[in-house]
């Protein structure tokens, strides 16, 4: 077999095959549940219910797509540029640690000041540990695939070291957690009594803050070329090393406010388990979104929805809550077949 | 003085050829991937899907030779998919190996789950036990580490001859190694390169699997979620570190596992009291991005690895 590119590609096309991709992911879910000894139909009827059947399931599910935003950003920012940045999760853990380290009375500011100050922090923090990865890359031609994936590990480890050395909470009964931050360093809630913070808020505008910078700015013209032909960007005069450079900074940037928002608004503290990998579902929702930020943010509800759904349908129908990083990986390998099905036509000989 | 004790004792060694044996089949696995031109990045996800299967093949009942089989043929069935997306279909060999690692661990954590809903501690299996080499096995030093593993281990040695003599002393060899420099070569020889690819990217999975399987079956007796723990990003580290050669990427892996070995006993030594043992665990991945940083000026990457080919197609 062979593909031939089609021209032009019916609307049929471009909406039947997406459409099919999701319909395989939903039958994956059904055989998933079977499997399990469970109704298909009340599965998916209690992952969806889980997800958006109240107002209480579906503010959980916008707290749980906050950090998929940020991660999906990254991801998609990068990825635009072909740097496979897959460290959002070492990212995501430099700008938490930040947070824990400036948001526990180091610094005397009022919290209009403190909360951007720590914003801030966070992301230069996030955008160094991608500096080391990218510049092994640009200087020397590592993989950058390899390394970030590494650096996750490592980074890891020195979190963990922190929790049980210096960033240890001496309240916590023994337990590797950090000390909680002040009031003053905390993201109010959105509503007073529910859980959504306004790190929810700043990742809708930082969704829209990297769609300026793809679509309106010199720099997202540039990433755009760096990333469809890099021989060709440098031919124009396009510097690639350094926009694969500030493609890093902003990518590791975003990707560790996904850890100051989940500290600051949610947790309030640091733990070991602070990411249950939102660093390697960015991968997932950035994918899905087609890289484009502004779908980011709705492919990141989705993703939480499946995971915050598959939680409570786990709770009352005893199919493995594993089956929410099933869907979201088959979704993720339907799409990008049906993506390359929609434009490329396959010829038997 | 520590670190001379540590080397002259004969259970260091034999730890190092212990730590090595995984990291030989799963990079053996990916060589043979890359050699063809198709980076495998499901390399850590088919590894947990090998642990696991093996595993629960010998815990319901099966011998162990039958669970490495299991394992090897759970690992070729994401090879397969992998394959099947990445080559006919030309999608990208990142995005698609990062989705098969999440599908394939997902997979065994969804299934674990599932067939043991209630158990707090893993359960244990009889693993595979150490068959000293009469004679050999009693050499000082050597014998220990080289003469009294588990089979696993001797086939995991067998497999580098093997997977050397196939890639440079055969046909299949050469036309595999073509299809990863120059596919168009291939094809005009009649050959399809879909199908050298498709097929390498198999074989290379079923390897990988089994190096996953290994640590359930013969270096631990239980399955734990995060149990391979980075060991296939390690392997890819590995290949590009023995610049895409089964002998030199094995010696890698050797030399990698002797640090690793060398770096759990000297936490337990004065040194361990100062520095915490986050740092020692470290050192493994520290290692991994030091190697690829030496060897990057002297890669000698295949010509079209990460290249999809569509036949035809100019």
């Amino acid at each position: 077999m062979r593909l031939e590119p089609i021209a032009n590609p019916s609307a049929l096309r471009r909406v039947g095959l997406p459409a099919a991709a999701l319909a395989l992911t939903v039958l994956a879910a059904s055989l998933l549940a079977l499997l399990a000894g469970a109704d298909p139909f009340a599965t998916l009827g209690l992952i969806v219910k889980g997800a958006v059947g109240s107002r209480f399931a579906a503010l959980e599910t916008l707290n749980r797509a906050t950090p998929l935003i940020f991660t999906g950003l990254a991801v998609a920012v990068a990825f635009r540029a072909r740097l496979w940045n897959i460290g959002a999760e070492a990212q995501l853990y430099a700008g938490a640690v930040v947070t824990v380290l400036l948001g526990t009375g180091a610094l005397p500011l009022p919290p209009a000041l403190l909360i951007p100050a720590i914003a801030l922090a966070a992301m230069a923090a996030g955008a160094l540990v991608l500096l080391g990865p990218v510049l092994l890359k640009t200087r020397l031609g590592v993989d950058e695939v390899v390394t970030t994936l590494l650096f996750n590990f490592i980074m890891l480890l020195f979190v963990s070291y922190l929790l049980e050395g210096p960033m240890k909470d001496p309240l916590g009964m023994g337990w590797p957690k950090s000390p909680a931050l002040e009031a003053s360093a905390r993201l109010p809630r959105i509503v007073t009594g529910l859980r959504l913070h306004w790190g929810f808020a700043l990742a809708i505008l930082a969704a829209l803050a990297v769609w300026v910078v793809q679509t309106r700015t010199t720099l997202g013209y540039e990433i755009r070329a760096v990333g469809l032909n890099a021989e060709a960007a440098r031919f124009s005069g396009i510097p690639v090393g350094r926009v694969m450079v500030k493609t890093a900074l902003l990518s590791g940037g975003l990707a560790a406010l996904a850890g100051f928002s989940e500290v600051a608004g949610l947790k309030g503290s640091l733990t070991l388990d602070l990411s249950p990998g939102f660093g390697y579902a960015g991968i997932i929702v950035a994918m899905l979104a087609l890289l484009n930020p502004l779908g980011v943010v709705l492919s990141a509800i989705f993703v939480a929805g499946v995971f915050v759904g598959a939680d409570s349908m786990s709770r009352a129908a005893g199919v493995p809550t594993y089956i929410a990083d099933i869907l979201t990986a088959t979704a993720l390998l339907t799409m990008v077949l049906a993506l390359r099905l929609t434009t490329m036509r396959v010829r038997w000989r | 003085m520590e670190l001379f004790d540590i080397l002259l004792s004969a259970s260091f060694w034999a730890a190092a050829v212990r730590i090595a044996s995984p990291l030989i089949f799963a990079t053996l696995g990916e060589l043979i991937c890359e050699r063809a031109g198709v980076l495998n990045l499901g390399i850590e996800g088919i590894m947990v899907i090998g642990a696991f299967a093996g595993w629960m093949a010998v815990y319901l009942g099966a011998g162990l030779w039958a669970g490495v089989f299991v394992a090897m043929l759970a690992g070729m069935a994401f090879g397969l998919l992998h394959a099947t997306l990445t080559v006919p279909f030309g999608l990208s060999q990142h995005v698609v190996g990062l989705g098969v690692t999440l599908l394939a661990t997902a997979t065994a954590a969804f299934a674990y789950r599932l067939s043991l809903p209630e158990v707090t501690s893993p359960p244990r299996i009889e693993p595979f036990q150490p068959w000293p080499i009469p004679g050999l096995a009693d050499i000082p030093l050597i014998g220990p580490a080289l003469f009294a593993q588990t089979p696993l281990t001797y086939l995991a040695f067998a497999l580098i001859a093997v997977v050397s003599v196939v890639l440079y002393r055969t046909p299949l060899g050469l036309a595999l190694r073509a299809a990863g420099e120059n596919p168009a070569s291939v094809e005009a020889q009649g050959l399809s390169v879909t199908a050298l690819r498709m097929g390498a990217v198999i074989v290379g999975s079923g390897l990988m699997a089994v190096g996953g399987a290994f640590l359930t079956m013969s270096a631990f007796s239980s399955f734990f979620f995060e149990m391979v723990n980075g060991r296939g990003w390690i392997c890819i580290a590995l290949v590009v570190f023995g610049a895409w050669r089964p002998g030199k990427a094995a010696l890698g892996a050797l030399l990698f596992a002797a640090f690793d070995a060398g770096q759990v006993r000297l936490q337990q030594t004065p040194i361990g009291a100062y520095v915490p043992y986050q740092v020692f665990l470290m050192v493994p991945y520290l290692l991994s991005i030091l190697a690829l940083e030496l060897m990057s000026r002297r890669a000698e990457v295949p010509a079209a690895l990460m290249v999809p080919f569509n036949k035809g197609e100019r």
